[in-house]
C-alpha cells in the first residue's frame, strides 16, 4: 500500500508554497476588493458605435462633479467605470450625459451601486456566518464521530484544512487581482462559500473511512490506520472530484462567459483544493496530533527521521 | 420481488411522471390547483433591478417593528404598481427591504418611485353617498391631479370593483401641517387631529363650506383610505377626523397623513442593475457550459462503473427533474449563484452515488458474493453519505439566515438551492439509486464481472 502519510511534511511544504506567496501580495498590495464590498458605484455600458476613450468618459463623470472615477475598457469593447457612491440625482443622470456627449446610444450592462457601509457589513456579517458555521460543524462532527477516541480533534482538523482551502483561495483571488485585474466580488464570497461546503463534506467522507476502520483494525497503531483510510477513499476521491465536478467547472471556465470565468477558475481551484486538503492536511494533522509530532520538531535530529 | 422493492418502484414511476409535468413548460393547470409552474429567473439572468432600502434614521435609533411591515407594505403596493410581474418585496433584518425587479426596462424611474413619500390627495367625493364612498375604500381610482406631477402611474388595467370615473382633486398632502390623534371630548373615541397651512385653510374653508353633508375622500397613492362625511365648514384650518377608530387605526391614519405614506423615511444604499442582454448572455453560456459538463460526466459515469454507472445516470436524471420541479413549484428564482448551489449540490447526488459503487466494487474484489457486495456497499457508504450531507445542510441553514437578515440576496440564493439540492440528492440516493441497483441485478444476473462492473 501506498505511503502517502508518510511524505506529509513535504505535503505541508507545499501548500505553504503556494499560500505564502499570495499572502505576500495580499501584505504588499490588499485584496483587490470591489465596490461590492468597499461601497462605490459601478457602471458597465457598451456603445452602439465605436467605444471611447477613457479620458472622455472621465470628462463626463467630472462634469457631473465626480472627480476619483477609474475607467478601463474590456476587451469586448464595453466601458467599465468605478466610482464611489453615487447619489441618486447623480447616478440616474450620467448614463443619458454619456450618451449626449459622446453622442451614440449608449446601453447599461451593468450599475451597481452600494453604500460604504453596507459593504463592510457584507463582508463583517459573512465572516461571524461563515465562523459560526465552522463551530457548529465541529460540535457536529464531535457528536458523529462519538464512537471513536478523540471525536472533537477531527472537527478541528476538517477546519484547519478548511482554512487551508479558503487561504489557498484568497491566495489565488491576490494573485489574480495583482496580474489579471480581479475583483473580489460577491460572486467570489460565494465561490469561497461553495469551497467551504465542499471542503468539509469530503473531510467528513474521508474521517468516515478512519472512524469505520478504528472499529476494525484496533491493533494497528494510528499513522497506518489513517494512512490506509485515505489511500482506501483515493478512489472515490479522484472520481468525485477530478472526474466530474472538476469538468463541470472546466466546461463553466471554457464555455460559461465572462461573468462565469472567474467564478469557475475559483471555484475550480478551491474545490481541487478541497479535496486535496482531505487526504494531504486534514488527515495528515490528525496523526501529527496523535504523535504530539510539535515536542520533536525543533530537534533537528528527529525532524529528519520523520521526513 | 419483495413487497418494497415493488412499492418504490411506484413510487419512483409517480416522481417522475409528476416532476415531468411539471417541468413541462406551460403545462396545462392541473385541476384543484390552481396555478401555474414556471422557472423564474433572477434578475442576474434576465436584467433588472435590485435594490435595497434602509431606513433613514440614525443608526443607534430603534425601528418600530409595525412601522417597518407598514413601511414595506407600501412599498409592495409601489412595485405592484409598476407592472412587474415577478416582483420581489422582503425585509431583511429590522432595517432594510429588498426589492428586486426582475425585467424591469427602466431602472431609474423604478428607483425613484421606491424612495418617493407618496401622494397624499383630499378628494372630492360629492356625488357619492356616504355608502357608496365607503365601497370604494381600499380601490385605486383617477383624479384629475396632474399625472405629469403624480410620483405614481398607475399601469395596472381597472378591474371591475374599480371606477373609471375620475374625481376631483381639492387638495394635497402639502396643505397639511401637522397630523395628531386626540380623543374625542365628548365620547372619548380616538380621533385624528390636524392642522393646515394657510393656504390649506383657505382652500378647505371654502370647500367645506359649500360642501356640509357630502363626502370628502383621502386619497393615498391613488387608493382611496379614508372616507369621511363634512359635518360642518371647516374654517380655522384645524380639524378632526372621526368614526369608529381604534387607537391603532387612527395612529395608523395619522402616519399615513403625517409622511404622506411611508411610517418611516426610506434612503437607497444599494442598487443594482443588470441590462437584459448581460443576462440573457450569461443564462445562455451557462446553460451551454451546463449541459456540456453533464454530457461529459454521464459518458464518464457510464464508462468507468458500467451497470452502476447507468443507475447513477438515471438517479441523477431523477435528482435533476425533482430539484428543477421544486424550484419551479414553491417557487425559488434561480440566480446565478443559486445555479452554483444546484452544481454543487449535483457534485453531491454523484459522490453519494460514487461513494456506494466503490464501495460495492471493494467487496466484490475481497470475494463477496454480488448481492453480499451491493447490501455491504450500501450499509457501508452510508454513514459517510449521511454525515457529510448533514454538514453541509447546517452550512447552507447558517448561510441562508445571516443571506436574509442582511439582505445579501446572493447568499441567499446559493445556500437554498444548495439546501434543496443536497436534501434531493439523499432521497434519490436512497430511494432511487438503492431501488433501480437492485432491481437491474435480480433482471441482468451479471455473471461477468469485469464487463458489467469495470472490475
Amino acid at each position: 500500500m501506498i505511503n502517502l502519510l508518510g511524505k506529509r511534511y513535504y505535503f505541508f511544504i507545499l501548500s505553504l508554497l503556494i499560500i505564502l506567496p499570495g499572502i505576500g501580495v495580499l501584505a504588499v498590495k490588499k485584496l483587490p476588493l470591489s465596490i461590492d464590498f468597499t461601497g462605490g458605484t459601478l457602471l458597465e455600458v457598451q456603445f452602439e458605435k465605436q467605444a471611447p476613450q477613457p479620458a472622455e468618459v472621465i470628462k463626463v463623470y467630472q462634469d457631473l462633479g465626480v472627480d476619483d472615477v477609474l475607467v478601463q475598457s474590456t476587451s469586448e469593447g464595453t466601458i467599465v467605470a468605478r466610482s464611489s457612491f453615487l447619489e441618486d440625482a447623480v447616478r440616474s443622470k450620467i448614463v443619458d450625459e454619456l450618451s449626449q456627449e459622446l453622442n451614440q446610444t449608449v446601453t447599461v450592462l451593468k450599475l451597481d451601486s452600494v453604500g460604504p457601509s453596507i459593504g463592510q457589513e457584507v463582508a463583517q456579517k459573512a465572516a461571524i456566518a461563515v465562523g459560526v458555521a465552522a463551530l457548529i460543524v465541529v460540535l457536529y462532527m464531535t457528536f458523529a464521530f462519538r464512537g471513536v477516541e478523540h471525536a472533537l480533534r477531527y472537527g478541528i482538523c476538517a477546519i484547519i484544512a478548511m482554512i487551508h482551502d479558503v487561504a489557498i483561495v484568497l491566495s489565488l483571488g491576490a494573485i489574480g487581482g495583482h496580474f489579471w485585474g480581479w475583483q473580489i466580488d460577491s460572486l467570489y464570497l460565494t465561490a469561497v462559500l461553495t469551497v467551504i461546503g465542499f471542503s468539509v463534506q469530503d473531510k467528513i467522507v474521508v474521517f468516515d473511512r478512519v472512524r469505520e476502520n478504528s472499529r476494525i483494525y484496533r491493533r494497528l497503531d494510528f499513522e497506518t490506520l489513517v494512512n490506509h483510510s485515505i489511500v482506501q477513499t483515493l478512489q472515490r476521491s479522484i472520481n468525485t472530484q477530478l472526474m466530474t465536478v472538476e469538468f463541470m467547472l472546466l466546461a463553466l471556465a471554457l464555455f460559461g462567459g465572462i461573468t462565469l470565468r472567474e467564478f469557475a477558475i475559483i471555484l475550480l481551484v478551491g474545490l481541487f483544493s478541497g479535496t486535496y486538503s482531505s487526504i494531504f492536511i486534514a488527515a495528515p494533522i490528525l496523526v501529527v496530533w496523535e504523535n504530539r509530532e510539535w515536542r520533536q520538531w525543533f530537534t533537528s535530529k528527529d525532524r529528519q527521521a520523520l521526513a | 420481488m419483495q413487497r418494497t422493492q415493488i412499492t418504490n418502484i411506484v413510487l419512483i414511476v409517480l416522481i417522475i411522471i409528476v416532476t415531468i409535468y411539471i417541468n413541462i413548460p406551460n403545462a396545462p393547470a392541473i385541476p384543484g390547483i390552481n396555478r401555474q409552474f414556471q422557472t423564474r429567473l433572477g434578475l442576474d439572468l434576465v436584467g433588472g433591478v435590485q435594490a435595497l432600502l434602509e431606513a433613514d434614521l440614525p443608526p443607534d435609533q430603534a425601528i418600530d417593528a409595525d412601522a417597518m411591515q407598514t413601511a414595506r407594505q407600501i412599498v409592495e403596493n409601489r412595485v405592484n404598481g409598476l407592472g412587474v410581474t415577478e416582483a420581489v418585496v422582503q425585509q431583511a433584518g429590522d432595517r432594510r427591504i429588498v426589492v428586486e425587479l426582475p425585467g424591469e426596462k427602466d431602472p431609474e424611474q423604478a428607483l425613484s418611485i421606491l424612495k418617493q413619500t407618496g401622494l397624499l390627495e383630499f378628494v372630492d367625493f360629492s356625488e357619492l353617498t356616504p355608502q357608496a364612498a365607503f365601497t370604494l375604500v381600499g380601490t385605486k381610482i383617477e383624479t384629475d391631479f396632474a399625472t405629469g406631477q403624480s410620483p405614481v402611474q398607475p399601469t395596472q388595467p381597472l378591474t371591475s370593483t374599480q371606477t373609471t370615473q375620475t374625481f376631483h382633486t381639492v387638495m394635497t398632502g402639502k396643505a397639511l401641517k401637522s397630523v395628531s390623534v386626540t380623543s374625542n371630548q365628548l365620547t372619548g373615541e380616538p380621533e385624528v387631529a390636524f392642522q393646515l397651512t394657510s393656504e390649506g385653510a383657505q382652500i378647505f374653508k371654502d370647500y367645506t363650506t359649500a360642501n356640509v353633508g357630502n363626502v370628502l375622500s383621502i386619497v393615498l397613492d391613488k387608493e382611496v383610505i379614508s372616507v369621511p362625511t363634512i359635518n360642518e365648514p371647516i374654517t380655522e384650518g384645524q380639524g378632526s377626523i372621526s368614526g369608529n377608530f381604534t387607537i391603532e387605526s387612527a395612529n395608523a391614519l395619522a402616519v399615513q397623513l403625517r409622511y404622506g405614506s411611508l411610517p418611516i423615511p426610506l434612503k437607497i444604499v444599494e442598487s443594482r442593475t443588470v441590462g437584459p442582454t448581460l443576462g440573457q448572455d450569461s443564462l445562455r453560456k451557462s446553460l451551454i457550459a451546463g449541459a456540456i459538463g453533464f454530457i461529459v460526466v454521464i459518458l464518464f459515469m457510464g464508462l468507468y462503473y458500467r451497470l452502476p454507472g447507468f443507475v447513477a445516470i438515471f438517479a441523477i436524471l431523477v435528482y435533476a427533474l425533482i430539484d428543477f420541479a421544486l424550484f419551479r413549484a414553491i417557487p425559488i428564482t434561480l440566480t446565478l449563484p443559486g445555479i452554483a448551489g444546484f452544481l454543487l449540490s449535483t457534485g453531491s447526488a454523484l459522490d453519494a452515488n460514487i461513494l456506494v459503487f466503490e464501495r460495492m466494487k471493494e467487496e466484490l474484489r475481497s470475494g463477496q458474493t454480488l448481492r453480499q457486495a451491493t447490501k455491504l456497499g450500501w450499509v457501508r457508504a452510508w454513514p459517510s453519505i449521511r454525515d457529510s450531507n448533514i454538514a453541509t445542510l447546517i452550512t447552507c441553514t447558517i448561510l441562508y439566515y445571516f443571506g436574509s437578515t442582511l439582505g445579501a440576496t446572493i447568499v441567499k440564493g446559493f445556500s437554498l438551492t444548495l439546501f434543496i439540492g443536497v436534501i434531493v440528492s439523499l432521497f434519490t440516493a436512497l430511494l432511487v439509486t438503492r431501488t433501480t441497483l437492485t432491481m437491474a441485478l435480480e433482471y441482468i444476473k451479471p455473471t461477468n464481472l469485469s464487463r458489467w462492473f469495470g472490475i
